[in-house]
Protein backbone atom coordinates (compact mmCIF):
# COMPACT_ATOMS: atom_id res chain seq x y z
CA UNK A 1 0.00 0.00 0.00
CA UNK A 2 1.11 3.55 -0.56
CA UNK A 3 -0.16 6.88 0.69
CA UNK A 4 -1.10 10.02 -1.26
CA UNK A 5 -0.36 13.54 -0.11
CA UNK A 6 -3.84 14.03 1.38
CA UNK A 7 -3.44 10.92 3.51
CA UNK A 8 -0.10 12.18 4.76
CA UNK A 9 -1.72 15.46 5.78
CA UNK A 10 -4.66 13.69 7.40
CA UNK A 11 -2.35 11.44 9.43
CA UNK A 12 -0.24 14.44 10.46
CA UNK A 13 -3.43 16.11 11.65
CA UNK A 14 -4.34 13.00 13.68
CA UNK A 15 -0.84 13.00 15.17
CA UNK A 16 -1.04 16.75 15.90
CA UNK A 17 2.12 17.57 14.00
CA UNK A 18 2.06 20.64 11.76
CA UNK A 19 3.34 19.79 8.28
CA UNK A 20 3.74 22.35 5.48
CA UNK A 21 3.30 21.31 1.83
CA UNK A 22 7.00 20.88 1.19
CA UNK A 23 7.52 18.73 4.30
CA UNK A 24 4.39 16.73 3.49
CA UNK A 25 5.73 15.91 0.06
CA UNK A 26 9.14 14.77 1.40
CA UNK A 27 7.37 12.78 4.07
CA UNK A 28 5.13 11.12 1.48
CA UNK A 29 8.15 9.67 -0.32
CA UNK A 30 9.76 8.48 2.90
CA UNK A 31 6.59 6.93 4.27
CA UNK A 32 6.01 5.08 1.00
CA UNK A 33 9.52 3.64 1.11
CA UNK A 34 8.84 2.34 4.62
CA UNK A 35 5.36 1.06 3.74
CA UNK A 36 6.82 -0.70 0.71
CA UNK A 37 9.27 -2.47 3.00
CA UNK A 38 6.51 -3.43 5.41
CA UNK A 39 4.42 -4.90 2.59
CA UNK A 40 6.56 -8.08 2.68
CA UNK A 41 4.41 -9.18 5.59
CA UNK A 42 1.60 -9.92 3.17
CA UNK A 43 3.55 -13.04 2.09
CA UNK A 44 3.18 -14.61 5.55
CA UNK A 45 0.44 -17.15 6.12
CA UNK A 46 -1.20 -15.97 9.34
CA UNK A 47 -4.32 -18.16 9.19
CA UNK A 48 -5.26 -19.34 12.64
CA UNK A 49 -2.36 -17.53 14.33
CA UNK A 50 -3.21 -15.59 17.48
CA UNK A 51 -1.82 -12.07 17.73
CA UNK A 52 0.82 -11.61 20.39
CA UNK A 53 -0.44 -9.87 23.49
CA UNK A 54 2.45 -10.49 25.87
CA UNK A 55 5.94 -11.60 25.01
CA UNK A 56 6.52 -13.29 28.40
CA UNK A 57 3.96 -15.71 29.81
CA UNK A 58 2.82 -14.08 33.01
CA UNK A 59 -0.42 -13.65 34.84
CA UNK A 60 -1.57 -10.05 35.12
CA UNK A 61 -0.45 -8.69 38.47
CA UNK A 62 -3.06 -7.14 40.68
CA UNK A 63 -2.64 -4.73 43.53
CA UNK A 64 -4.88 -3.74 46.40
CA UNK A 65 -7.32 -0.98 45.49
CA UNK A 66 -5.88 1.53 47.94
CA UNK A 67 -4.27 4.93 47.70
CA UNK A 68 -0.55 4.45 48.32
CA UNK A 69 0.88 7.53 46.67
CA UNK A 70 -0.19 11.01 45.72
CA UNK A 71 -0.56 14.53 47.11
CA UNK A 72 2.28 15.73 44.92
CA UNK A 73 0.66 18.39 42.78
CA UNK A 74 3.77 20.55 42.90
CA UNK A 75 5.94 17.71 41.60
CA UNK A 76 3.44 16.96 38.86
CA UNK A 77 3.41 20.51 37.49
CA UNK A 78 7.08 21.26 38.23
CA UNK A 79 8.14 20.91 34.61
CA UNK A 80 5.17 22.58 32.91
CA UNK A 81 5.83 25.60 30.67
CA UNK A 82 3.04 27.59 32.35
CA UNK A 83 1.49 26.94 35.77
CA UNK A 84 -0.84 28.78 38.12
CA UNK A 85 -1.82 27.47 41.57
CA UNK A 86 -0.70 23.97 40.57
CA UNK A 87 -2.85 24.01 37.42
CA UNK A 88 -1.51 23.58 33.89
CA UNK A 89 -2.21 26.76 31.96
CA UNK A 90 -3.33 26.69 28.32
CA UNK A 91 -5.04 29.11 25.93
CA UNK A 92 -8.79 29.37 26.37
CA UNK A 93 -10.47 26.25 24.97
CA UNK A 94 -14.18 27.07 25.49
CA UNK A 95 -15.67 30.29 24.13
CA UNK B 1 50.49 5.54 39.48
CA UNK B 2 48.20 3.54 37.21
CA UNK B 3 45.73 5.46 35.09
CA UNK B 4 42.65 4.73 37.17
CA UNK B 5 40.37 4.99 34.15
CA UNK B 6 42.08 1.95 32.64
CA UNK B 7 40.60 -0.33 35.31
CA UNK B 8 37.51 -2.44 34.75
CA UNK B 9 34.69 -2.30 37.29
CA UNK B 10 35.80 -5.54 38.92
CA UNK B 11 39.45 -4.40 39.12
CA UNK B 12 38.55 -0.97 40.48
CA UNK B 13 36.16 -2.46 43.05
CA UNK B 14 38.85 -4.72 44.48
CA UNK B 15 41.34 -1.90 44.75
CA UNK B 16 38.81 0.50 46.25
CA UNK B 17 38.04 -2.08 48.91
CA UNK B 18 41.79 -2.56 49.50
CA UNK B 19 42.00 1.26 49.88
CA UNK B 20 44.70 1.54 47.22
CA UNK B 21 42.93 4.70 46.08
CA UNK B 22 39.74 6.49 47.05
CA UNK B 23 36.40 6.74 45.26
CA UNK B 24 36.97 10.50 45.01
CA UNK B 25 40.30 9.93 43.24
CA UNK B 26 38.66 7.48 40.85
CA UNK B 27 35.81 9.88 40.08
CA UNK B 28 38.22 12.81 39.64
CA UNK B 29 40.21 10.75 37.12
CA UNK B 30 37.10 10.24 35.04
CA UNK B 31 35.98 13.86 35.35
CA UNK B 32 39.32 15.08 34.03
CA UNK B 33 39.24 12.60 31.13
CA UNK B 34 35.71 13.72 30.25
CA UNK B 35 36.86 17.34 30.45
CA UNK B 36 39.55 16.63 27.86
CA UNK B 37 37.73 14.22 25.55
CA UNK B 38 34.08 15.11 25.49
CA UNK B 39 34.33 18.07 23.17
CA UNK B 40 35.70 15.72 20.52
CA UNK B 41 33.59 12.62 21.17
CA UNK B 42 30.31 14.27 22.31
CA UNK B 43 29.35 11.28 24.45
CA UNK B 44 28.04 13.20 27.47
CA UNK B 45 25.27 15.76 26.97
CA UNK B 46 25.31 16.78 30.62
CA UNK B 47 28.06 16.57 33.17
CA UNK B 48 27.23 16.01 36.76
CA UNK B 49 30.59 16.89 38.35
CA UNK B 50 29.39 18.30 41.67
CA UNK B 51 26.93 15.54 42.43
CA UNK B 52 29.46 12.93 41.29
CA UNK B 53 32.00 14.27 43.78
CA UNK B 54 29.39 14.16 46.55
CA UNK B 55 28.42 10.60 45.69
CA UNK B 56 32.09 9.55 45.62
CA UNK B 57 32.68 11.16 49.01
CA UNK B 58 29.74 9.24 50.45
CA UNK B 59 31.20 6.04 48.98
CA UNK B 60 34.54 6.73 50.63
CA UNK B 61 32.82 7.02 54.01
CA UNK B 62 31.27 3.60 53.51
CA UNK B 63 34.45 2.04 52.11
CA UNK B 64 36.45 3.36 55.07
CA UNK B 65 34.15 1.40 57.35
CA UNK B 66 34.50 -1.71 55.23
CA UNK B 67 30.93 -1.29 54.02
CA UNK B 68 29.45 -0.52 50.64
CA UNK B 69 27.58 -2.19 47.81
CA UNK B 70 28.76 -4.14 44.79
CA UNK B 71 29.30 -0.94 42.81
CA UNK B 72 30.54 1.24 45.65
CA UNK B 73 32.42 4.23 44.25
CA UNK B 74 32.19 3.06 40.62
CA UNK B 75 31.64 5.99 38.19
CA UNK B 76 28.96 5.30 35.59
CA UNK B 77 27.44 7.15 32.65
CA UNK B 78 23.64 7.13 32.34
CA UNK B 79 21.79 7.21 29.02
CA UNK B 80 19.63 10.32 28.76
CA UNK B 81 16.53 8.08 28.51
CA UNK B 82 16.67 7.23 32.23
CA UNK B 83 14.80 9.55 34.58
CA UNK B 84 17.29 10.97 37.09
CA UNK B 85 15.95 13.15 39.89
CA UNK B 86 16.56 16.86 39.33
CA UNK B 87 19.04 16.09 36.54
CA UNK B 88 18.58 16.73 32.78
CA UNK B 89 16.42 13.91 31.33
CA UNK B 90 15.47 14.75 27.77
CA UNK B 91 15.81 11.61 25.65
CA UNK B 92 18.09 13.88 23.59
CA UNK B 93 14.99 15.53 22.14
CA UNK B 94 14.27 19.24 21.73
CA UNK B 95 10.69 18.65 22.87
CA UNK B 96 11.84 17.80 26.41
CA UNK B 97 13.83 21.03 26.79
CA UNK B 98 14.56 21.75 30.42
CA UNK B 99 12.92 18.58 31.77
CA UNK B 100 14.22 17.52 35.17
CA UNK B 101 12.09 14.79 36.72
CA UNK B 102 11.12 14.76 40.38
CA UNK B 103 11.68 11.02 40.47
CA UNK B 104 14.41 8.46 39.84
CA UNK B 105 14.06 5.49 37.49
CA UNK B 106 14.08 2.14 39.27
CA UNK B 107 17.13 0.89 37.36
CA UNK B 108 19.28 3.91 38.22
CA UNK B 109 18.02 3.86 41.82
CA UNK B 110 19.19 0.22 42.03
CA UNK B 111 22.65 1.31 40.86
CA UNK B 112 22.85 4.16 43.41
CA UNK B 113 21.65 1.81 46.14
CA UNK B 114 24.63 -0.41 45.28
CA UNK B 115 26.98 2.56 45.59
CA UNK B 116 27.55 3.68 41.98
CA UNK B 117 28.46 7.30 41.15
CA UNK B 118 26.73 9.22 38.32
CA UNK B 119 29.18 11.09 36.07
CA UNK B 120 26.51 12.54 33.80
CA UNK B 121 23.93 11.84 31.10
CA UNK B 122 24.87 10.22 27.83
CA UNK B 123 24.01 11.15 24.28
CA UNK B 124 21.63 8.95 22.27
CA UNK B 125 19.38 8.98 19.22
CA UNK B 126 16.32 11.12 19.88
CA UNK B 127 13.83 9.01 21.87
CA UNK B 128 16.09 6.01 21.10
CA UNK B 129 15.01 6.07 17.46
CA UNK B 130 18.02 5.47 15.26
CA UNK B 131 21.01 3.23 14.68
CA UNK B 132 23.81 5.79 14.39
CA UNK B 133 23.24 8.37 17.14
CA UNK B 134 22.81 10.97 14.40
CA UNK B 135 19.19 11.81 15.27
CA UNK B 136 20.17 13.33 18.64
CA UNK B 137 19.22 16.96 19.21
CA UNK B 138 22.71 17.31 20.70
CA UNK B 139 24.55 16.22 17.56
CA UNK B 140 26.27 12.97 16.64
CA UNK B 141 28.60 10.99 18.90
CA UNK B 142 32.01 10.08 17.49
CA UNK B 143 33.24 6.48 17.61
CA UNK B 144 36.71 6.23 19.20
CA UNK B 145 37.48 3.64 16.51
CA UNK B 146 38.62 4.75 13.04
CA UNK B 147 39.70 2.86 9.95
CA UNK B 148 43.46 2.34 9.87
CA UNK B 149 45.17 5.36 8.34
CA UNK B 150 41.95 7.35 8.11
CA UNK B 151 40.72 10.44 9.95
CA UNK B 152 37.12 9.96 8.89
CA UNK B 153 34.70 10.14 11.82
CA UNK B 154 32.59 7.01 12.28
CA UNK B 155 29.29 6.53 14.08
CA UNK B 156 29.27 4.54 17.34
CA UNK B 157 25.94 2.96 16.39
CA UNK B 158 22.70 3.70 18.14
CA UNK B 159 20.58 4.41 19.83
CA UNK B 160 22.92 4.00 22.85
CA UNK B 161 25.81 5.62 20.97
CA UNK B 162 26.89 7.86 23.85
CA UNK B 163 26.97 4.85 26.18
CA UNK B 164 29.08 2.81 23.74
CA UNK B 165 31.59 5.59 23.01
CA UNK B 166 31.89 6.56 26.67
CA UNK B 167 32.69 2.98 27.66
CA UNK B 168 35.02 2.29 24.71
CA UNK B 169 36.94 5.57 25.19
CA UNK B 170 37.06 5.06 28.97
CA UNK B 171 35.07 8.14 29.88
CA UNK B 172 33.18 6.00 32.41
CA UNK B 173 33.64 2.58 33.97
CA UNK B 174 30.35 1.32 32.57
CA UNK B 175 27.10 2.75 31.22
CA UNK B 176 23.39 2.11 31.24
CA UNK B 177 21.69 1.68 27.90
CA UNK B 178 18.36 0.55 26.49
CA UNK B 179 17.47 -1.75 23.61
CA UNK B 180 14.21 -1.71 21.63
CA UNK B 181 15.47 -3.25 18.37
CA UNK B 182 19.22 -3.51 18.88
CA UNK B 183 20.14 -0.25 20.61
CA UNK B 184 22.48 -1.91 23.13
CA UNK B 185 23.98 -4.68 21.00
CA UNK B 186 24.63 -2.81 17.74
CA UNK B 187 26.57 0.08 19.36
CA UNK B 188 28.44 -2.43 21.54
CA UNK B 189 29.47 -4.30 18.38
CA UNK B 190 30.57 -1.05 16.67
CA UNK B 191 32.81 -0.01 19.58
CA UNK B 192 34.39 -3.26 20.79
CA UNK B 193 32.35 -3.31 24.01
CA UNK B 194 30.03 -5.87 25.62
CA UNK B 195 26.30 -5.14 25.64
CA UNK B 196 23.45 -7.27 26.92
CA UNK B 197 19.73 -6.85 26.43
CA UNK B 198 18.13 -9.00 29.10
CA UNK B 199 14.83 -10.87 28.79
CA UNK B 200 11.78 -8.60 28.57
CA UNK B 201 10.65 -8.04 32.16
CA UNK B 202 14.07 -8.64 33.75
CA UNK B 203 14.66 -4.90 34.38
CA UNK B 204 11.97 -2.47 35.44
CA UNK B 205 11.02 0.07 32.79
CA UNK B 206 9.66 2.46 35.40
CA UNK B 207 11.08 5.96 35.04
CA UNK B 208 12.66 5.27 31.65
CA UNK B 209 11.26 7.44 28.83
CA UNK B 210 9.06 5.03 26.86
CA UNK B 211 9.62 4.34 23.14
CA UNK B 212 7.89 1.00 22.38
CA UNK B 213 6.70 -0.46 25.66
CA UNK B 214 6.40 -4.09 24.57
CA UNK B 215 10.00 -4.10 23.26
CA UNK B 216 12.01 -1.71 25.48
CA UNK B 217 14.49 -3.20 27.96
CA UNK B 218 17.36 -1.67 29.90
CA UNK B 219 20.79 -3.26 30.07
CA UNK B 220 24.46 -2.37 30.51
CA UNK B 221 27.26 -1.58 28.07
CA UNK B 222 30.56 -2.56 29.67
CA UNK B 223 34.23 -3.17 28.89
CA UNK B 224 34.11 -6.91 29.40
CA UNK B 225 31.73 -9.77 30.13
CA UNK B 226 32.38 -9.72 33.87
CA UNK B 227 31.60 -6.01 34.18
CA UNK B 228 28.37 -6.49 32.21
CA UNK B 229 27.41 -9.30 34.63
CA UNK B 230 28.13 -7.13 37.69
CA UNK B 231 26.11 -4.23 36.29
CA UNK B 232 23.11 -6.28 35.15
CA UNK B 233 22.85 -7.95 38.55
CA UNK B 234 22.46 -4.53 40.12
CA UNK B 235 20.05 -3.18 37.48
CA UNK B 236 17.69 -6.20 37.30
CA UNK B 237 14.83 -7.19 39.58
CA UNK B 238 11.11 -7.07 40.06
CA UNK B 239 9.45 -3.69 40.69
CA UNK B 240 5.92 -3.02 41.89
CA UNK B 241 5.90 0.12 39.72
CA UNK B 242 6.26 -1.89 36.48
CA UNK B 243 3.67 -4.65 36.23
CA UNK B 244 5.59 -6.22 33.32
CA UNK B 245 8.70 -6.69 35.45
CA UNK B 246 9.02 -10.34 36.35
CA UNK B 247 9.11 -11.73 39.88
CA UNK B 248 11.96 -14.18 39.54
CA UNK B 249 15.22 -14.24 41.48
CA UNK B 250 18.10 -12.41 39.77
CA UNK B 251 20.89 -14.85 39.00
CA UNK B 252 24.45 -14.58 40.23
CA UNK B 253 25.66 -13.75 36.75
CA UNK B 254 29.29 -13.29 37.65
CA UNK B 255 29.58 -16.81 39.04
CA UNK B 256 28.53 -18.24 35.66
CA UNK B 257 31.69 -16.83 34.09
CA UNK B 258 34.40 -19.43 33.62
CA UNK B 259 32.09 -22.43 33.70
CA UNK B 260 32.66 -24.90 30.89
CA UNK B 261 30.30 -24.92 27.90
CA UNK B 262 31.07 -28.58 27.26
CA UNK B 263 27.99 -30.37 25.96
CA UNK B 264 26.04 -27.16 25.38
CA UNK B 265 24.08 -27.13 22.14
CA UNK B 266 24.75 -23.97 20.12
CA UNK B 267 22.34 -23.37 17.24
CA UNK B 268 23.46 -21.73 13.98
CA UNK B 269 20.44 -20.29 12.14
CA UNK B 270 20.77 -20.47 8.35
CA UNK B 271 18.44 -17.48 7.87
CA UNK B 272 21.07 -15.14 9.34
CA UNK B 273 23.27 -15.68 6.29
CA UNK B 274 21.91 -12.75 4.31
CA UNK B 275 22.60 -11.41 0.82
CA UNK B 276 25.31 -8.82 0.61
CA UNK B 277 26.78 -9.65 4.00
CA UNK B 278 30.53 -8.94 3.95
CA UNK B 279 32.74 -12.03 3.81
CA UNK B 280 34.49 -10.87 6.95
CA UNK B 281 31.29 -11.17 8.96
CA UNK B 282 30.76 -14.69 7.65
CA UNK B 283 34.39 -15.55 8.49
CA UNK B 284 33.99 -14.14 12.00
CA UNK B 285 30.87 -16.23 12.51
CA UNK B 286 32.79 -19.35 11.41
CA UNK B 287 35.53 -18.48 13.86
CA UNK B 288 32.96 -18.27 16.64
CA UNK B 289 31.63 -21.69 15.67
CA UNK B 290 35.17 -23.10 15.87
CA UNK B 291 35.72 -21.55 19.30
CA UNK B 292 32.63 -23.26 20.66
CA UNK B 293 33.50 -26.54 19.00
CA UNK B 294 36.98 -26.36 20.58
CA UNK B 295 35.39 -25.64 23.95
CA UNK B 296 33.37 -28.84 23.69
CA UNK B 297 30.00 -27.41 22.68
CA UNK B 298 27.87 -29.16 20.10
CA UNK B 299 27.17 -27.10 16.98
CA UNK B 300 23.73 -27.66 15.45
CA UNK B 301 22.35 -26.15 12.23
CA UNK B 302 18.90 -24.73 12.89
CA UNK B 303 16.19 -22.85 11.04
CA UNK B 304 14.22 -19.81 12.20
CA UNK B 305 12.02 -19.45 9.12
CA UNK B 306 10.30 -16.15 9.97
CA UNK B 307 13.53 -14.23 10.58
CA UNK B 308 13.17 -12.11 7.45
CA UNK B 309 9.81 -10.78 8.63
CA UNK B 310 11.03 -9.55 12.00
CA UNK B 311 12.26 -6.19 10.75
CA UNK B 312 9.15 -5.23 8.74
CA UNK B 313 6.92 -6.38 11.64
CA UNK B 314 9.04 -4.32 14.01
CA UNK B 315 8.49 -1.23 11.84
CA UNK B 316 4.78 -1.57 12.47
CA UNK B 317 4.80 -2.51 16.15
CA UNK B 318 7.48 -0.07 17.34
CA UNK B 319 6.14 3.06 15.58
CA UNK B 320 2.58 2.16 16.61
CA UNK B 321 3.57 2.00 20.27
CA UNK B 322 5.75 5.09 19.88
CA UNK B 323 2.94 7.15 18.35
CA UNK B 324 0.90 6.37 21.43
CA UNK B 325 3.70 6.88 23.97
CA UNK B 326 4.81 10.16 22.42
CA UNK B 327 1.30 11.63 22.41
CA UNK B 328 2.05 13.01 25.87
CA UNK B 329 4.46 15.63 24.48
CA UNK B 330 1.89 18.32 23.93
CA UNK B 331 3.52 21.52 25.14
CA UNK B 332 1.28 21.61 28.19
CA UNK B 333 2.77 19.38 30.85
CA UNK B 334 6.50 19.54 30.28
CA UNK B 335 9.21 20.67 27.92
CA UNK B 336 8.92 22.87 24.89
CA UNK B 337 5.84 24.96 24.10
CA UNK B 338 5.33 26.90 20.89
CA UNK B 339 2.22 29.04 21.31
CA UNK B 340 -0.39 28.90 18.55
CA UNK B 341 -3.78 30.51 17.84
CA UNK B 342 -5.63 27.90 19.87
CA UNK B 343 -4.85 24.73 21.79
CA UNK B 344 -4.74 22.47 18.70
CA UNK B 345 -2.48 24.91 16.93
CA UNK B 346 -0.21 24.94 20.01
CA UNK B 347 -0.05 21.14 19.98
CA UNK B 348 0.75 21.02 16.28
CA UNK B 349 3.36 23.76 16.34
CA UNK B 350 5.03 22.42 19.49
CA UNK B 351 5.28 18.91 18.10
CA UNK B 352 6.48 20.11 14.69
CA UNK B 353 9.25 22.15 16.32
CA UNK B 354 10.11 19.67 19.06
CA UNK B 355 10.44 16.36 17.20
CA UNK B 356 13.26 15.66 14.74
CA UNK B 357 12.72 14.08 11.30
CA UNK B 358 13.17 10.43 12.35
CA UNK B 359 10.80 10.72 15.30
CA UNK B 360 8.24 12.54 13.17
CA UNK B 361 8.43 9.82 10.49
CA UNK B 362 7.87 7.09 13.04
CA UNK B 363 4.97 8.87 14.73
CA UNK B 364 3.29 9.28 11.35
CA UNK B 365 3.86 5.62 10.40
CA UNK B 366 2.51 4.58 13.79
CA UNK B 367 -0.51 6.84 13.53
CA UNK B 368 -1.22 5.54 10.03
CA UNK B 369 -1.01 1.83 10.87
CA UNK B 370 -3.29 2.30 13.86
CA UNK B 371 -5.80 4.50 12.03
CA UNK B 372 -9.30 3.38 11.26
CA UNK B 373 -9.46 0.87 8.41
CA UNK B 374 -5.75 -0.03 8.51
CA UNK B 375 -5.44 -1.58 11.95
CA UNK B 376 -6.14 -5.16 10.81
CA UNK B 377 -3.99 -4.94 7.70
CA UNK B 378 -0.96 -3.66 9.56
CA UNK B 379 -0.93 -3.80 13.34
CA UNK B 380 -2.92 -6.99 13.83
CA UNK B 381 -1.01 -8.77 11.07
CA UNK B 382 2.32 -7.67 12.59
CA UNK B 383 1.32 -9.00 16.01
CA UNK B 384 0.44 -12.34 14.42
CA UNK B 385 3.78 -12.45 12.64
CA UNK B 386 5.37 -11.68 16.00
CA UNK B 387 3.73 -14.81 17.41
CA UNK B 388 5.32 -16.80 14.57
CA UNK B 389 8.76 -15.28 15.20
CA UNK B 390 8.56 -16.22 18.86
CA UNK B 391 7.34 -19.70 17.95
CA UNK B 392 10.43 -20.22 15.74
CA UNK B 393 12.62 -19.71 18.80
CA UNK B 394 10.42 -21.87 21.04
CA UNK B 395 10.66 -24.71 18.54
CA UNK B 396 14.47 -24.76 18.48
CA UNK B 397 14.73 -24.41 22.26
CA UNK B 398 12.23 -27.29 22.65
CA UNK B 399 14.45 -29.33 20.35
CA UNK B 400 17.25 -29.03 22.91
CA UNK B 401 19.19 -26.00 21.63
CA UNK B 402 20.67 -24.06 24.57
CA UNK B 403 21.56 -20.87 22.76
CA UNK B 404 21.95 -19.37 19.30
CA UNK B 405 25.08 -17.81 17.80
CA UNK B 406 24.83 -15.10 15.12
CA UNK B 407 26.74 -12.02 13.99
CA UNK B 408 25.66 -8.88 15.91
CA UNK B 409 25.49 -6.59 12.88
CA UNK B 410 25.73 -6.97 9.10
CA UNK B 411 28.67 -4.51 8.92
CA UNK B 412 31.26 -2.64 10.97
CA UNK B 413 30.76 1.03 11.95
CA UNK B 414 30.04 3.38 9.05
CA UNK B 415 30.81 7.04 8.43
CA UNK B 416 28.90 9.91 9.96
CA UNK B 417 26.64 11.38 7.30
CA UNK B 418 26.58 8.19 5.19
CA UNK B 419 24.67 9.34 2.11
CA UNK B 420 22.97 6.07 1.25
CA UNK B 421 21.57 5.70 4.74
CA UNK B 422 20.50 9.33 4.91
CA UNK B 423 18.63 8.98 1.62
CA UNK B 424 16.83 5.74 2.46
CA UNK B 425 15.42 5.20 5.96
CA UNK B 426 15.09 1.44 5.31
CA UNK B 427 18.88 1.14 4.75
CA UNK B 428 19.42 2.45 8.27
CA UNK B 429 16.82 0.00 9.62
CA UNK B 430 18.84 -2.92 8.22
CA UNK B 431 21.51 -2.36 10.88
CA UNK B 432 19.18 -4.13 13.27
CA UNK B 433 18.44 -7.13 11.06
CA UNK B 434 20.18 -9.61 13.45
CA UNK B 435 19.16 -7.98 16.72
CA UNK B 436 15.50 -7.09 16.23
CA UNK B 437 14.24 -10.69 16.25
CA UNK B 438 15.35 -10.94 19.88
CA UNK B 439 13.20 -7.96 20.95
CA UNK B 440 10.23 -9.25 19.01
CA UNK B 441 10.48 -12.55 20.92
CA UNK B 442 11.37 -10.94 24.26
CA UNK B 443 14.57 -13.01 24.59
CA UNK B 444 17.93 -12.09 26.09
CA UNK B 445 20.81 -11.30 23.71
CA UNK B 446 24.42 -10.32 24.27
CA UNK B 447 26.97 -8.84 21.87
CA UNK B 448 30.62 -9.66 22.51
CA UNK B 449 33.61 -8.24 20.61
CA UNK B 450 35.01 -11.06 18.51
CA UNK B 451 37.51 -9.57 16.07
CA UNK B 452 38.54 -6.68 13.84
CA UNK B 453 37.75 -6.18 10.17
CA UNK B 454 40.43 -5.44 7.57
CA UNK B 455 40.24 -1.73 8.36
CA UNK B 456 40.83 -2.52 12.02
CA UNK B 457 37.25 -1.86 13.17
CA UNK B 458 35.65 -4.06 15.83
CA UNK B 459 33.01 -6.66 14.99
CA UNK B 460 30.75 -8.49 17.40
CA UNK B 461 29.07 -11.85 17.73
CA UNK B 462 25.64 -12.20 19.30
CA UNK B 463 24.37 -14.96 21.56
CA UNK B 464 20.62 -15.38 21.96
CA UNK B 465 19.35 -17.27 25.01
CA UNK B 466 16.18 -18.81 26.37
CA UNK B 467 13.93 -16.54 28.43
CA UNK B 468 15.69 -15.58 31.69
CA UNK B 469 18.80 -17.61 30.78
CA UNK B 470 21.11 -14.61 31.15
CA UNK B 471 23.51 -16.77 33.18
CA UNK B 472 24.00 -19.06 30.19
CA UNK B 473 24.79 -16.04 28.03
CA UNK B 474 27.47 -14.74 30.39
CA UNK B 475 28.94 -18.24 30.63
CA UNK B 476 29.08 -18.65 26.87
CA UNK B 477 30.08 -15.05 26.10
CA UNK B 478 33.19 -15.56 28.17
CA UNK B 479 34.32 -18.27 25.72
CA UNK B 480 34.34 -15.73 22.88
CA UNK B 481 36.09 -13.17 25.06
CA UNK B 482 38.79 -15.65 26.07
CA UNK B 483 39.39 -16.70 22.47
CA UNK B 484 39.19 -13.27 20.85
CA UNK B 485 40.81 -11.14 23.55
CA UNK B 486 39.87 -7.54 24.28
CA UNK B 487 39.91 -4.66 21.82
CA UNK B 488 40.87 -1.10 22.69
CA UNK B 489 40.90 1.80 20.24
CA UNK B 490 44.22 3.62 19.79
CA UNK B 491 43.81 6.96 21.50
CA UNK B 492 43.70 9.91 19.06
CA UNK B 493 41.12 12.11 20.75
Amino acid sequence: MSVDIDTVKRVAKLARIALDDEKASTMQGELNTILGFIDQLNEVDIDGVAPMTSVVDTAMKKRKDVVDDGDRAEDVVANAPEVEDNFFMVAKVIE
Amino acid sequence: MTDLTSLTISQASKRLKAKEFSAVELTESYLSVIERANQTLNAFVVRNDDQAREMAKASDVKLAKGEGGTLEGIPLGIKDLFGTRDVHTQACSHILDGFKPRYESTVTQNLWDDGAVMLGKLNMDEFAMGSSNETSYYGPVINPWRNAGSNQALVPGGSSGGSATAVAARLCAGATATDTGGSIRQPAAFTGTVGIKPTYGRCSRWGIVAFASSLDQAGPIARDVRDAAIMLKSMAGVDAKDTTSVDMPVGDYESAIGKSVKGMKVGIPKEYRIDGMPEEIEALWQKGIEWYRDAGAEIVDISLPHTVYALPAYYIVAPAEASSNLARYDGVRYGLRVDGNDITDTYEKTRAAGFGDEVRRRILIGTYVLSSGYYDAYYLRAQKVRTLIKRDFENVFNDGIDMILTPSTPSAAFAIGDEEMAADPVKMFLNDVFTVTVNMAGLPGISVPAGLDKGGLPLGLQLIGKPFAEEDLFQAAHVIEQAAGGFIADKWW
